[in-house]
């Protein structure tokens, strides 16, 4: 009987360790970011981006009490659901006007984008997992499960905004815009001074934002509180694309494009929480598996004598 | 470096004030408050902003009670240097000193902050007041105003002054400061009234003047009104309390 059993496991263990590798590349499989779905098309000249429907039109239902619910998590995400959100970010702060303003990555032009196979992991990728990573990563937390209350109201929420968006047909508007990397690549040095003279006032010197009370009001751009090295923010590409539409808040649109980028350079030259998917513990391992072909990031790098990545709790 | 005579002064009496900590000098912010400054011109500042310091709406004074440090300071700088023009208070800030600026300033920061009731997720009327603090225009590159001045208006660190706690009618004026009111052409029975510049320039980072140029007359008043009546908790600022957006 014992022989028995040993040979069974013998037989068993390479199957079970198969099983495993394969439970291990589901796990990844929501870990990469959305740089695999082709580029958004450039607004046409003289067209509007998509407008989504109006906060009025949000039916006084079940299915409406669900999209409200929804946009409360969206703009109060570690208020409201503390156990998925491991840093101080709250989905708004990447998403401007409740995930609504084009080139601030909207709702409206992911959700339809869904299921998108992605290059990276090999797989299939619902809108849901597609979230699920901005709890793992911008978030520095543990996603919610797909069928939980927390996902289906974001679910919902996405839904109804994208009320009137044809299936599969890249909006404009989608993502960040990136700019065009600049000729003389970016400058860490000179972002410094772009994010004194017009970050530093909401961020602080020392990138930890600002909060009331214990509600985060301004994020923190860098350090534990902040996204981890796995976001799709650590890219520089995409964060120059984010703060040149939207930063400084109210007045996006008014750096140029070499100030974009080396600011964006500036705040993710900072440590900020590990990317959860460190390989054995090896930066550059992790560097050669998820960041070397991942747009243009720091992690792995050598800055000013310091090997980034380290990570921060 | 040199010390400016005023600035050995401040650094002299600061350090007496150390040592003996009951004794009253040009600098006390509390003395500034109650009984005007050294120069005669610089009027007791409860006189208009009020015994508690919580301003007098019908003047139109705000409230400087609970206000940051460095806000207030640097208002008072700004007053002296014309970046905040006010034809009463320019001549008061002319006439303190700087140590006067740094003590009033600290005096009324200590005095309690505005604390509004935090409460459930509010759900603005598209058009209201509270849609334009809570939700912004954001076609016209107006943010919500409570993601600059905080859930509530109660104010973010030393460059975002509570809104909360203030009168409809100050808040309205500093709009129209930051704003100035467009020439109107004149029209059938009407003169043409002139252009009046803004009044008020001293935004960090040239962040509000854009948001009051594009508000209207209508939105300046609901918005002014929103956050006058949110009213004032009589609980304590608690500061590990959420305050849901």
């Amino acid at each position: 009987m014992k022989m028995t059993l040993r040979l069974l496991s013998a037989a068993l263990l390479p199957l079970l360790a198969a099983h495993a590798l394969a439970a291990d590349s589901a796990r990844n499989a929501r870990l990469d970011d959305q740089t695999q779905l082709p580029k958004a098309p450039t607004r046409p000249v003289g067209q509007t981006y998509f407008q989504p429907p109006a906060e009025a039109d949000i039916p006084n239902n079940a299915f409406g009490e669900l999209v409200r619910r929804g946009q409360d998590l969206f703009m109060n995400t570690k208020a409201l659901a503390p156990q998925y959100v491991g840093n101080e970010m709250n989905c708004v702060n990447c998403h401007i006007d409740r995930g609504r303003k084009a080139n601030s990555a909207p709702l409206w032009a992911a959700y339809t984008m869904y299921p998108a196979y992605r290059k990276k992991n090999n797989k299939v990728n619902s809108f849901v997992e597609r979230m699920q990573g901005c709890f793992q990563f911008s978030m520095n937390g543990k996603p919610p499960a797909a069928d939980s209350e927390v996902m289906t109201a974001l679910t919902a929420y996405a839904y109804w905004m994208s009320t009137g968006v044809p299936i599969g047909k890249a909006q404009p508007g989608r993502g960040f815009d990136e700019p065009p990397p600049p000729k003389g690549g970016y400058d860490i040095a000179r972002g410094k001074a772009v994010y004194g003279k017009q970050c530093a006032l909401c961020h602080g010197d020392d990138g930890a934002g600002k909060k009331v009370g214990a509600t985060s009001v301004f994020p923190p751009l860098w350090g534990k509180d902040s996204y981890n090295w796995g976001a799709g923010m650590h890219r520089i590409n995409t964060a120059a694309g984010f703060i040149q539409h939207n930063m400084p808040l109210g007045r996006g649109r008014t750096l140029s494009d070499q100030e974009a980028w080396d600011v964006a350079a500036y705040v993710n030259s900072h440590e900020r929480p590990q990317d959860p998917r460190l390989v054995n513990g090896d930066i550059d391992e992790a560097r050669k598996r998820y960041h070397a072909d991942d747009g243009v990031n720091l992690y792995g790098v050598v800055v000013d004598g310091r090997k980034l990545g380290q990570g921060v709790q | 470096m040199s010390l400016s005579p005023t600035r050995s002064l401040a650094f002299c009496l600061s350090a007496s004030l150390l040592a003996l900590p009951l004794q009253v000098g040009a600098a006390d912010g509390e003395a500034i408050i109650q009984q005007g400054g050294a120069n005669p011109a610089a009027m007791p500042c409860m006189s208009c902003h009020g015994a508690d310091g919580k301003g007098m709406a019908a003047g139109g004074f705000p409230r400087l009670a609970g206000l940051p440090e460095a806000y207030i300071a640097k208002q008072l700088a700004d007053f002296k240097a014309g970046r905040r023009e006010n034809p009463l208070m320019q001549p008061i800030a002319q006439a303190l000193g700087d140590a006067e600026v740094a003590a009033v300033a600290k005096a009324y920061a200590a005095k309690p902050k505005v604390n509004v009731k935090a409460g459930p997720v509010e759900r603005p009327k598209e058009g209201s007041g509270a849609w334009l603090a809570l939700r912004g225009a954001w076609d016209r590159h107006i943010p919500e105003c409570t993601l600059c001045h905080g859930p509530s208006g109660v104010g973010v660190g030393d460059a975002f002054p509570p809104l909360a706690g203030q009168s409809a009618e100050y808040i309205e004026a500093q709009l129209r400061a930051w704003r100035g009111t467009p020439a109107q052409p004149a029209g059938k029975k009407t003169k043409a009234v002139a252009a009046v510049a803004p009044t008020r320039s001293n935004d960090p980072n040239g962040l509000m003047r854009h948001i009051a140029a594009d508000l209207s007359e209508a939105e300046i008043k609901a918005v002014a009104a929103y956050f006058a009546g949110l009213g004032e908790s009589t609980e304590p600022f608690d500061e590990s309390q959420h305050r849901l957006r």
